[in-house]
């Protein structure tokens, strides 16, 4: 794709002291790069205080207090405008492996996941752990990163009663989307293993090991290694 | 030196001015739900601008002091007491070692601060001491959690008091049930109709309003609707999901969602609607970027040259 056909992102004003930009109206990688791009330029301006990206847009949210607003507007549309698709591959984003112990005993859902599907579990744990996915946004708590696509095979809907506890670590599907459990919390989506690593360390600058625009991979390990690497069973 | 809590109370966080910087990874802000009555606290005792403070959700809570210290009320009237003898918000109190400070139940609002000198000796996470519970990070443990009876709230003592109060005109109407909005960028995927009926309704507050978000009750609009692909919610953010109810998005807002949204409450009016109780009516005033951007400014100035 050459410079003349990057879309410029739209810009609208949210309050006094936000706005945002929208890249696309469809979800896909191209987007997600240049939504990437855009996120890791933006960071130079003074007076942004906060940069939210999600799948199509990114939420810029400024200090209106010691900066005008008009002058950050003028550099974020410099900014966009100094961006080419050229600059693309050039994301300082990592690949993070995830281990994860597949199966009923930490995947309760995992059955009926086969079920829907019309495949067996080992085909479940085959197709989810051999697709590369990527991080399109982090939210709904610290730390969750929402990953896609899943294989079109492994498409099942969110379940219609949302569970009141998920155990930290658990790993889960719902429509094209996958994603770890950082912490004990509510959740709605098909849980078909648990991993054994903390997403997310409170002590460490960079908190949550998925950014938005990492690469992720699920690796299958024995229940002995989940348990070596501290993996708990504790029940739901 | 520090308070000895005696009483919680029902919901009292420390809280400075928010953790920013790590809305990127789903770290919410927190922050006070009455931004000025916790700039004005601070204000008084010529703290920096982010000291700690306490919020004081409804009251019910009971310290004692170890030492001497000049203390800040400011936003509701909780019915706090000194020693028995009453203490009205927005001014400074001298406070002497064994004094006790207790909060009864809302006179005038919902949510009182109270600074101390030089703010309370808090150890930071992620840059802020904000408590935010469901996030389980912040406050005196570092964990999220609020008060506890027999918690120590440190501070540095002092024996000089200066007294002073905000001016009169600083001072925010509480019974006021207009909170200004602007309109954003989705309002015109409601129809005019629906328009019409936001600004025309006057909304109950619900008993299901925390820090989170502020969840109102009138007649339903544009039921039915679509969702977004999510996309990061700015402070403030009135989502209507499919019920047609709005839902105003706080401090302690989740940092990405897919509801639609007619647009935000200023950060003014979020602290206007964070001093509402359950059953207490509001409406939405429909005001410019411009006009919000003004009266921001000349808030924030006249704490600034007061100081």
């Amino acid at each position: 794709m050459n410079e003349q056909e990057l879309k410029k992102p739209s810009f609208a004003l949210v309050s006094d002291h936000a706005c945002l930009l929208t890249f696309s109206d469809v979800i896909d990688e191209f987007t997600a790069d240049y939504i990437s791009r855009v996120n890791q330029a933006l960071k130079t301006i003074d007076g942004i205080v906060d940069l939210v990206p999600s799948y199509t847009t990114l939420l810029v949210v400024f200090d209106m207090d010691h900066y005008d607003r008009f002058a950050i507007e003028k550099q974020i549309k410099e900014v966009i405008a100094s961006i080419s698709s050229s600059d693309f591959g050039q994301r300082d984003t990592c690949e993070v492996v995830i281990p994860v112990y597949y199966g009923a005993e930490v995947g309760p859902d995992i059955d009926d996941v086969a079920k829907h599907c019309g495949i067996q579990v080992d085909d479940v744990i085959r197709l989810h752990s051999s697709t590369r996915y990527r991080a399109y946004a982090v939210g709904f708590a610290p730390g969750y990163a929402f990953l896609g696509n899943t294989p079109d095979t492994l498409h099942i809907p969110r379940k219609e009663t949302p569970r009141l506890k998920v155990i930290a670590g658990s790993v889960a599907i719902a429509e094209r989307q996958t994603a770890v459990y950082p912490s004990t919390s509510p959740g709605g989506w098909q849980i078909i293993g648990r991993t054994p690593i903390q997403l997310v360390d409170w002590g460490s600058e960079n908190l949550a090991i998925i950014e938005v625009g990492d690469t992720v991979k699920f690796e299958p390990i024995s229940r002995d290694e989940f348990l070596a690497q501290g993996g708990s069973l504790d029940g739901f | 030196m520090a308070f000895k809590v005696i009483k919680p109370g029902l919901l009292t966080l420390v809280q400075d001015l928010g953790r920013h910087s790590y809305q990127h990874l789903g770290v919410t802000t927190g922050g006070p739900m009455d931004e000025m009555a916790f700039r004005w606290a601070n204000a008084l005792l010529d703290n920096d601008e982010n000291d700690s403070q306490l919020e004081i959700t409804f009251g019910m809570l009971t310290l004692e002091a170890q030492a001497d210290t000049s203390i800040a009320l400011c936003g509701a009237d909780l019915g706090a007491t000194l020693n028995g003898d009453s203490v009205i918000p927005w001014q400074t109190y001298a406070i002497k070692a064994g004094d006790v400070l207790a909060f009864q139940q809302p006179k005038n609002g919902l949510r009182a601060y109270l600074a101390v000198k030089w703010g309370f000796q808090i150890k930071p996470i992620l840059g802020s001491v904000s408590t935010v519970v469901r996030e389980k990070i912040g406050g005196l443990s570092g964990k999220g959690d609020k008060l506890q009876k027999g918690d120590m709230l440190a501070y540095i003592a002092c024996s000089q008091h200066r007294q002073r109060m905000v001016p009169r005109l600083a001072i925010p109407n509480y019974n006021s049930e207009e909170i200004p909005m602007v309109l954003s960028y989705q309002a015109p995927t409601f129809s005019h109709l629906d328009q019409a009926r936001f600004f025309g309704n006057h909304y109950a507050v619900s008993t299901e309003s925390d820090r989170m978000g502020y969840r109102l009750q009138g007649q339903p609009i544009g039921g039915n609707k679509k969702g977004i692909i999510s996309e990061g919610i700015a402070y403030g953010a009135i989502q209507i999901p499919n019920d047609g109810q709005p839902i105003v998005l706080l401090r302690d807002r989740q940092t990405i969602g897919g509801y639609p949204k007619m647009g935000c409450v200023t950060p003014y009016g979020g602290g206007l609607l964070s001093q509402k109780k359950p059953g207490d009516k509001v409406h939405f005033a429909n005001w410019t970027i411009d006009q919000v951007e003004r009266d921001r400014h000349l808030q924030i100035a006249r704490v600034a040259q007061w100081r």
